[in-house]
């Protein structure tokens, strides 16, 4: 469209010259002549300007990925023999040793040490955060900065393939290529061109029947206000905006199919932990044994929980607090702890008052003397199946009643569950619990469907369902054990905290490692669709009003 | 325009409606092979030629079976014609056509336009009529049909190739459908007194004492399938205006009615066989829409009649009564122009050259809006289907989703081969118009001078290019270079639209079917007909305005400027 308007704005150029060196009037063809390279101009303006803003952010990227000195393990078990060697001669699987201070020369998985790393080149949060080796939290990222400790890192990124040299070329779009849909666009738009060129070139024919043909410049002016030039100058523009909308939500997408591909989602697979829920239980209620005062519970619970410093644990004492004004004490003298173990399950406090215990109901149940009473257990049981964890208190073997540990939903998680049924998308939750915790909390954050006692095979397997339905399905994932689902999912995002794997896997990473985003990213891929059939609407529209006011203009005056 | 007009108008309507929908069923019974009482003929068929129907075809092999059909009719009805002097059954003793009119006239059934250069009553003996022209009536309307069919199938179920079988599909719609309808109606017909006959021609003595030829032939069970089949190639030359072809009021809402119960039901037919008889019916609702604002239109510019005759002292009360049989009357007229012409049917009752120029207006635009409101028999279904995706792209998109129809995504392939298709039919009509009008041995065939003369070779290419063959008259069309373009013009959009439809199809019927989810564009209500009824106006018709201002546009305002030429 704009490559026609471009010489349609020669063509009628060189006319308005020739008539104007010829002695003809040529005001009339230069007018036409300067609002065709108007069109031009502000065609190529709103590309250009997108492409400006995707320039800046690669520019800062770049600056990141300064020339660094790799120590590079001649043996991977002494680390205190390396060799200085440029990052840029990096291999695939080689080991280099990072100190404090050191910036990790290349992307690449932790084999050895645990260290504090600034990841502020890439994710731009300048809170250091740990990185360890095993687990899901190996991964590091060349550009950044350890700041305490050291680690050996594997290479597992050629120069040039690195997340950030990835990201250079995606925010520059040097590795822009269109997506499935514009490509579709673009040619209903080639299609709608040709149309009008035919139909404009044959004006010459038919109009010459009665008379002379109206002037080149005229058919020119015709041509280029018919054919589809505003939707065609902006659809590249609207195709950087959306990338680059992307990018300042954090959110680095392989490729702009990724992102449209998210506007088609089905089927959204969320985590539970950290995703719907907050992520941490936390205290919401007392239930008292029989014959038992709530104030006698809550200050054995609070006296239970003094020394413990889980969230679980300051979530009793902020309960305690707001229920029944108890302000925990500091830790007496004399006091013993008793910690939690994996064995006992109890944890609590022994103090010259008394020996307070809480703990999983079943273990405290079992360490106590004494018949237990039913109400009690029915209650501890109706906690567990609303999902909710129930915490067991007692006093030199008392019981004394149940603190109902829960794991809250995120408020307004429902509402958005709820809005993204009206879109068409469903929501299913992911989750080791079992299948009856995992229904409750269905239930109340309100998704459409759950998986519980999810291991990486479920996860696979429901995707794989999913899409033999004809479904696309979105999931976030930072688990090495997340990957084949990452990389079966349409629309895979990874956590950049997460693991390398999980990282290649996914077709987009979240530089936040939020995966509640995962919502934003498919709202993100929609208004990007909606953008352009919007503009492509109206532009096909607004084609009738400017044949009713052309056609008459061309030929009632003749 | 009078109220009885228009309940003529409704009445025949309703009696169109009111069929389509049992013949809906039907054809979709007779699709899927459920349909046997005539079985024993239809395994004599498969059996000659070898055909085994349960054999599936994917769209090539289909297409192919197709384009082989249909070059074979070619071959046999251009050697008719061109030896109908030496065959039998030729009581005037005709000779064989030219051989560029037989090649116009060979193309013209083969392609379902029947537009002719001829006349049929003064050069063409009963067996180039029954053994040539009839039975391309009828192979023409199959393939069509069995075309429609195929595409109908690409959207009922996903991840599959095959598309059916084309010879199963021709066959049986020949002899289930097609035959036994030609039949009911050519009785109905004879009974209404058209004439069948092998006897020739009748002389009488008039009242003046002049001597006058009175043509007859087997005409009426040829007219039924022609409106049926949705051909429109007339018997006699002025088609249904004629009193043989058309004899009465009653004849001519017959033939209305058959011209639109075929396309009408395969509406219903394909939301059967896509199992949501509300996407069917969608289509049909937005076909008989434009059908009643055509009507209205041609109705109400023919009644208001003509200022300058009006000036003269004609009484305005009757309209512009100028080439329309009293017979019949102004409603029947409008919306037998309005069903011709949206139907691709192309049979004519009244002369459309002497229509007021908004009158002729409506008939040339429906033609150019692509023969899909209802179109020709399959055809029109497959035409409308390709408008459908491009709307959904459209809307698909405004929802933020990859557009889809029935669960059948719509991307750049299907987008590609829809914008070719839609591609053709402009390029043809403008660009053969516009050569024409400045090509001397084309101009020397207009007979009006002034925009008139504009209108009459514009409706000429786009009655062959639209595959409608109603004639607008006033254009001297047996020459070789109208034969020849026209011909041209019949085969591209016949064809070069099949093609890339039948693609369209391939590429449909293997993609994966997805559910309907929430966020899905449903397209069955309102406000997608009315989206689609949007998007037939521009994109398939707005290139067409710049020929329709200076064509008919031109001549009505130089009318009410009191100017003529």
């Amino acid at each position: 469209m704009i490559f026609v308007t471009e010489v349609v704005s020669v063509l009628v150029t060189v006319l308005a010259t020739r008539a104007a060196i010829a002695g003809e009037a040529w005001a009339f063809q230069a007018c036409i002549a300067l609002w065709l390279w108007f069109t031009v101009l502000f065609a190529t303006f709103a590309e250009a300007v997108a492409e400006g803003r995707g320039r800046a952010r690669a520019e800062s990227l770049r600056r990141a990925r300064t020339e660094t000195q790799a120590k590079l393990l001649l043996r991977p078990d002494e680390r205190g023999i390396w060799q200085p060697r440029n990052a840029a001669d990096l291999r695939v699987g080689g080991l280099v040793l990072a100190e404090a201070g050191d910036i990790i020369p290349s992307d690449g998985e932790i084999v050895q040490g645990i260290a504090s790393v600034n990841e502020a080149a890439v994710t731009g949060e300048s809170a250091p955060v740990i990185r360890e080796s095993g687990g899901d939290r190996s991964a590091v990222t060349g550009g950044t900065l350890v700041v305490s400790d050291w680690i050996v890192v594997r290479i597992t990124a050629a120069p040039g393939s690195t997340f950030l040299d990835r990201m250079i070329a995606l925010v520059e779009g040097a590795a822009r290529q269109k997506t499935p849909n514009e490509i579709a666009l673009d040619i209903l738009l080639a299609g709608m061109t040709i149309i009008f060129l035919i139909a404009v070139a044959s004006l010459v024919g038919l109009a010459s029947w009665n008379g002379a043909p109206p002037s080149v410049p005229v058919l020119a002016a015709l041509l280029v206000t018919l054919i589809p030039t505003t939707i065609g100058g902006l659809l590249s523009a609207i195709g950087i905006a959306g990338m680059d909308r992307l990018v300042r939500f954090n959110v680095m997408a392989t490729s702009g199919r990724a992102v449209e591909a998210a506007g088609d989602v089905d089927v959204l697979l969320l985590d539970k932990t950290g995703t719907i829920t907050l992520g941490s239980r936390q205290a919401t209620g007392f239930v008292t044994a029989p014959g038992i005062p709530e104030g006698e519970l809550a200050e054995a619970a609070v006296l239970s929980s003094l020394a413990d410093e889980t969230p679980e644990g300051r979530s009793i004492l902020a309960f305690a607090r707001e229920r029944h004004g108890i302000i925990p004490p500091a830790l007496p003298a004399g006091a013993k702890v008793v910690p939690f173990t994996a064995q006992t399950r109890i944890s609590g406090l022994d103090l010259p008052s008394g020996q307070y215990r809480k703990g999983a109901a079943d273990a405290v149940i079992r360490s106590t003397i004494g018949a237990v009473p039913a109400a009690l257990r029915e209650a501890v049981d109706r906690i567990a199946r609303q999902g909710s964890t129930p915490l067991v208190v007692a006093k030199d073997g008392r019981l004394l009643g149940a603190v109902e540990l829960k794991d809250i939903v995120k408020p307004g998680i429902r509402e958005r569950f709820g809005a993204l049924r009206q879109m068409g998308i469903r929501t299913v939750m992911v989750t080791g619990d079992n299948r009856l915790t995992a229904a409750a909390i269905a239930t109340e954050a309100g998704v459409d469907d759950f998986i519980a006692e999810a291991t990486p095979r479920d996860k696979l397997q429901y995707i794989r369902g999913a899409q033999g339905e004809g479904r696309l399905v979105a999931m976030a994932g930072d688990g090495t054990n997340d990957a084949p689902a990452l990389a079966q999912a349409d629309v895979g995002v990874a956590m950049q905290t997460g693991t390398q794997a999980a990282r290649e896997a996914g077709n987009m990473v979240d530089l936040d490692s939020d995966p509640t985003k995962l919502i934003e990213v498919v709202e993100i891929g929609k208004q990007l669709l909606i953008t352009r059939g919007a503009l492509t609407t109206f532009s096909i529209a607004n084609d009738v009003a400017k044949y009713f006011a052309i056609l008459p203009a061309i030929f009632v005056t003749r | 325009m009078t109220l009885i007009g228009w309940a003529q108008i409704a009445l025949v309507l309703i009696l169109v409606v009111a069929a389509a929908v049992p013949l809906g069923r039907y054809i979709a019974a007779v699709a899927s092979g459920r349909v046997t009482w005539l079985r024993p003929a239809e395994v004599l068929f498969f059996r000659a030629a070898g055909v085994d129907p349960e054999r599936g075809q994917d769209w090539r092999g289909y297409a192919l079976a197709m384009l082989a059909a249909n070059a074979a009719g070619f071959v046999l009805l251009f050697a008719i014609l061109r030896l109908q002097g030496m065959l039998p059954l030729n009581p005037q003793g005709f000779d064989g056509m030219s051989s560029w009119l037989a090649f116009n006239t060979a193309v013209s059934f083969v392609t379902n336009t029947n537009w002719q250069a001829y006349s049929g009553e003064a050069a063409v003996s009963y067996l180039s009529q029954m053994a040539g022209l009839a039975v391309q009536n009828f192979l023409s309307a199959a393939s069509g049909i069995a075309l429609a069919l195929a595409v109908s199938r690409a959207f009922a179920r996903g991840g599959v190739r095959e598309l059916g079988n084309f010879w199963a599909d021709f066959t049986r719609i020949t002899l289930y459908v097609l035959l036994p309808l030609a039949v009911v109606v050519g009785l109905a017909l004879v009974a209404l007194g058209v004439p069948q006959t092998f006897a020739g021609y009748v002389t009488a003595t008039t009242l003046e004492g002049a001597e006058q030829v009175i043509p007859l032939g087997p005409a009426a069970f040829q007219i039924a399938i022609k409106h049926l089949g949705t051909n429109g190639g007339g018997f006699f030359g002025v088609n249904s205006a004629h009193p043989f072809e058309g004899p009465s009021a009653v004849a001519t809402a017959i033939q209305i009615w058959a011209q639109t119960v075929i396309p009408f039901a395969l509406c219903l037919t394909f939301g059967r066989i896509v199992s949501d008889l509300r996407q069917g019916r969608a289509l049909l609702v937005v076909m008989l829409g434009f059908v009643l604002a055509a009507t209205a239109g041609i109705y109400a510019a023919e009644a208001a009649g003509n200022p300058l005759m009006t000036e003269l002292g004609v009484d305005p009360a009757m309209g512009n009564m100028e080439g329309k049989e009293i017979r019949f009357g102004m409603p029947l007229v409008a919306l037998f122009t309005a069903t011709t012409t949206g139907a691709s049917c192309g049979a004519v009752n009244a002369m459309l050259d002497s229509f007021t120029p908004l009158g002729g207006l409506v008939p040339l635009f429906l033609i150019q809006l692509g023969e899909v409101l209802p179109g020709g028999v399959g055809s029109g279904l497959y035409g409308m289907l390709v408008f459908v995706l491009l709307s959904v792209f459209v809307a698909g998109l405004m929802v933020g989703r990859t557009p889809e129809y029935l669960g059948k995504k719509v991307q750049a392939r299907e987008i590609k081969l829809a914008t070719l298709g839609v591609l053709v039919l402009p390029a043809t009509i403008l660009g053969l118009t516009a050569v024409s009008m400045v090509l001397p041995a084309a101009v020397s065939s207009i007979a009006a001078a002034g925009p008139h003369g504009l209108s009459e070779m514009l409706y000429a290419y786009t009655s062959a290019a639209g595959n409608n063959g109603s004639a607008f008259g006033g254009l001297t069309a047996d020459t070789p270079w109208l034969n020849g373009t026209l011909a041209i013009a019949m085969l591209l959009w016949r064809f070069a639209f099949m093609v890339p439809v039948m693609a369209i199809a391939g590429s449909l019927a293997g993609k994966v079917k997805a559910p309907a989810s929430a966020g899905t564009f449903p397209t069955h209500g309102p406000l997608f007909m009315g989206l689609l009824a949007g998007v037939i106006l521009i994109l398939g018709g707005l290139q067409f305005l710049p020929s329709l201002v200076l064509g008919p546009l031109a001549e009505h305002f130089a009318i009410l400027a009191g100017k003529t030429f």
